[in-house]
């Protein structure tokens, strides 16, 4: 399932021979913000079409990484390297070029314009997008990706007076038509109903069919586990787990870190 | 010799230092909205010319001092300011346009409050007398104008009055606190919007009675405010934002920089020192000497 | 409409207009025209970077005054042909806009409208000390003598030039606004951060913009000397261009191509009245009045507010 790994235009450095392979290596990162380390040391890896959970307590870096992958925030240390190429030194949308994307915490429409015309941004700036892409295939495959996420229907309604899990469901489907090799997921579930976190979860699980590898980044535990090939914590900026789901969540380091000791 | 350079050299550090006290005073209000608030008032340099006239008119009808006369009337600023505050946030903040439409708001009062003074006083030039205002110390080479000490005297006293509030009572660490994460206190049941409403408030009061430090200085004309928006940003940024003792050393640097520019290259060319140091300080280190 | 129609559209348009109003015998039609011409200039100009990225900028009087101090300054040198001054004055205001787009725009939108109001106030100061071009006393330009298209009198040739710029500025701000580069631009205004995380290179857009934006302001003021006669510091940098190029697009509509236009010619009409009626003062009161009242209550400004009325509908 592991397709060789081609070397991307756009930028980044090449790695050298050992870390090939792998879709994201994040290797020995640290953020620090002033006196505070939100990231200590972290490694990482994401194979293409993986689907990795992230998991830990508030506070303990999970956004902070998000970022670091994404490019609005700068890691002071270790390397983050995307298809093979050193991805630190990048900004945020040629990342997205490359095929990294991710959607946001508290949902960021752009609130001025309609649910597709949302879409037509990445459409227009992403990973899959030449520059004259013309307004027709646009909105059809706006339309595409909005039957995907389920909000074929709201296709015109502005995209600031949505409900909370329709602009969950609208930052998934920027992400999306993007056209990333990697989708980072940040907590869309928080705050949903039961049957709006399945909903969620049916349409990330339906990215492995299109070769898409997503981090989810939950405190939806029953999500997680559904959800994950496998799991990795954090714990106040570092690694202390990754591996199998139901090793992880058995493991005496992580269930202390959650519930105390 | 070097006896008349010297003279120069000095009297321009005094004056600089003299000038930087009063600028720190003109300042610091846009250090609380600005730099702690993130309240982009550009318009802060209208309130210190209303501050200016309305000494002036109190000076002139009724030969009070122009200083204690605002000082007295700062409780009427207050109140305009928490006025304005009130406008602001619910045409703006509340709304998320305060960036762009915010931002024009200003701009609009500053501007009408420009014209509207000229419509009422003129485009002359008005200035104030006070006792003191033709006194000037001498110490060896140096001049000391009272018309410059007596404002300094205030504005440093101001400054660190409040620098003292914010430090040390209960409603000022709630603005500092405010400045650092509104949402942590709003979730800690605070009301962030009076905390926000009163800081904004003060920092209103600040540039009205800092007008009538203005004035005693210099005789002024409605047009003046506008040179102050670049001075007043850039002792901001410069100082770092938010940070009152950055303002004071900020306002000293650029004090002492437009007092050598005028005495070696000439007046004229003072405004661009302000605006250009704001300029680089941009360019180069916007998160100023003090900064976050 | 495509934007090659559109671009015909207008220019025929200007054609038929400059046609039809050529004949006119009062004078004071062409001044006034002048001067409502120039705001909708500057106001498409300013909304390029304004209204459709959501950064203001409070020095147009700068690059206004740059493209009229390029004038000066050529015609001091090398009394060139006009279509020359408008030309140059048009790209050294752009590379102005770049320089300063460059420096500032990294940071968030309040910093670079203060360093705009920043630049406003040095380049005031060095063209105040700058001897070349005049100083504080000014300068002076003489209209040259032989006219182009057998025209008799200068206005008419500034009133042309006027027409065929104000219909190149609104076709250069329409294809800009239905471009792809217009979608960045918006999505930038709306919310950065995710225009960043959704590929659009916000730097390089922005700078554009301010590029394009400050080159269409310079290039409202390369007629102005030729205009005036004389040219003096406080003209070119007058404080009506600042107020007037951020109030006429507010109350026009900031999203659209038209919105400057309709702001411009209403609030421009209304100036030229008042000020010949009452006096300058109190128009500029009235203009910043109104200003504040239509961002507070009618943010969308006129535009905006017929597309609410044919939404409802």
């Amino acid at each position: 399932m592991t397709p060789s790994p081609t070397l991307p235009q756009g930028g980044g450095r090449p790695l050298p021979a050992q870390g090939r392979g792998r879709l994201l290596a994040i290797s020995g990162v640290t953020k620090r913000f002033g006196g505070f380390t939100a990231l200590e040391s972290v490694d990482l890896t994401v194979a293409p079409g993986e689907r990795l959970g992230l998991i830990g307590p508030n506070g303990s870096g999970k956004s902070t990484l998000v970022n670091c992958i994404a490019g609005t925030l700068r890691h002071e240390a270790g390397t983050i390297a995307f298809k093979d190429r050193d991805i630190g030194r990048l900004p945020a949308f040629k990342r997205v070029h490359l095929g990294v994307a991710r959607s946001f915490q508290i949902p960021r429409p752009f609130a001025s314009m309609s649910v597709a015309d949302n879409l037509r941004i990445p459409l227009l700036y992403g990973a899959g997008a030449p520059l004259t892409l013309n307004t027709q295939s646009a909105t059809a495959e706006a339309m595409r990706i909005l039957e995907q996420v389920g909000l074929a229907g709201k296709a015109h309604a502005m995209s600031g007076g949505l409900t909370q899990v329709d602009m969950r469901k609208l930052e998934l489907a920027r992400a999306i038509a993007a056209k990333p090799a990697l989708l980072i997921a940040d907590e869309s579930m928080a705050g949903l109903s039961a049957s709006e976190v399945d909903e969620i979860l049916v349409l990330l699980l339906g990215m492995k069919e299109h070769g898409v590898a997503v981090i989810m980044i939950e405190h939806v535990m029953r999500a997680v586990m559904k959800f994950s090939e496998r799991i990795a914590v954090l714990v106040a900026g570092r690694k202390i787990a990754d591996g199998d789901p139901k090793a992880v969540v058995a493991d005496r380091d992580v269930v202390k870190a959650y519930l105390g000791e | 010799m070097s006896e008349i350079p010297t003279a120069l050299i000095l009297n321009a550090i005094i004056a600089g230092l003299l000038l930087g006290g009063f600028y720190a005073a003109v300042s610091v209000g846009v250090s609380i909205s600005f730099g702690m608030l993130d309240v982009v008032n550009i318009a802060h340099p209208a309130f210190i010319i209303l501050g200016s006239y309305i000494a002036y008119i109190v000076n002139d009808r009724f030969g009070f001092d122009p200083i204690a006369a605002c000082v007295l009337l700062s409780p009427l600023f207050f109140v305009l300011g928490l006025a304005i505050y009130r406008v602001y946030y619910l045409c703006f903040e509340k709304r998320g346009q305060e960036s762009l439409r915010g931002l024009a708001f200003f701009f609009g009062i500053l501007f009408i409050t420009e014209v509207a003074l000229v419509l009422v006083f003129g485009v002359d030039y008005r200035a104030v007398r006070t006792g003191y205002s033709d006194t000037t110390w001498r110490l060896g080479p140096v001049d000391f104008p009272l018309r410059l000490v007596v404002p300094f005297a205030v504005s440093v006293t101001m400054v660190a009055s409040i620098e003292m509030f914010l430090t040390r009572t209960f409603f000022g660490r709630a603005v500092l606190a405010v400045a650092q994460d509104a949402l942590a206190l709003r979730l800690m049941g605070v009301d962030t919007l009076r905390v926000k409403e009163r800081a904004f408030a003060l920092s209103i009061a600040t540039a009205a009675v800092a007008g009538s430090f203005l004035i005693v200085i210099q005789p002024v004309q409605p047009a003046i405010g506008r040179e102050y928006i670049g001075l007043v940003f850039a002792v901001c940024v410069l100082g770092g934002m938010g940070s009152i003792r950055g303002t004071l050393a900020a306002a000293f640097i650029l004090g002492l920089a437009e007092s050598f520019t005028a005495t070696f290259a000439g007046p004229s060319w003072a405004p661009a020192v302000s605006f250009g140091l704001l300029l680089a300080t941009l360019a180069l280190r916007p998160s100023g000497l003090f900064g976050r | 409409m495509t934007n090659p129609r559109f671009a015909a559209l207008a220019f025929a348009a200007a054609i038929a207009f400059i046609a039809a109003t050529m004949l006119i015998p009062n004078d004071y039609y062409f001044s006034a025209a002048y001067t409502v011409l120039q705001f909708v200039i500057l106001a498409t100009a300013w909304n390029v970077l304004g209204g459709y990225a959501g950064y203001v900028n409070f020095g147009s009087a700068a690059f206004f005054a740059v493209g009229a101090y390029s004038s000066v300054f050529l015609y001091k040198a090398v009394h060139p042909p006009l279509i020359v001054s408008i030309a140059v004055g048009t790209v050294v205001a752009g590379l102005l806009g770049m320089a300063v787009g460059y420096l500032t725009l990294r940071l968030r939108g309040v910093f670079f409208a203060i360093a705009t109001l920043a630049l406003a106030v040095v380049l005031y100061t060095f063209v105040v000390n700058w001897d070349y071009v005049g100083g504080a006393r000014g300068a002076y330009i003489l209209q040259p003598k032989d006219l182009p298209f057998g025209l008799k009198r200068y206005i008419h040739v500034l009133y042309m030039a006027m027409v065929l710029m104000t219909a190149a500025a609104l076709v250069i701000a329409r294809t800009i606004e239905t471009s792809a580069i217009g979608r960045g631009l918006a999505a930038i205004r709306d919310d950065e951060l995710a225009a960043e995380c959704a590929g659009v290179p916000t730097l390089r857009l922005k700078i554009l913009a301010a590029t394009v934006s400050g080159s269409l302001m310079g290039m409202a003021g390369t007629t102005f000397p030729y205009y005036l006669s004389y040219v003096e510091p406080s003209a070119a940098f007058n404080l009506s261009y600042a107020v007037n190029t951020i109030a006429m697009p507010l109350i026009g509509g900031m999203t659209m191509w038209a919105g400057p236009l309709v702001g411009a010619v209403l609030l421009g009409t209304v100036q030229q009245v008042v000020q010949v009626t009452v006096s300058s003062e109190w128009n500029l009161l009235i203009v910043g009045v109104l200003l504040v009242v239509f961002v507070t209550l009618a943010p969308n400004g006129i535009v905006g507010w017929v597309a609410r009325l044919r939404r409802k509908r």
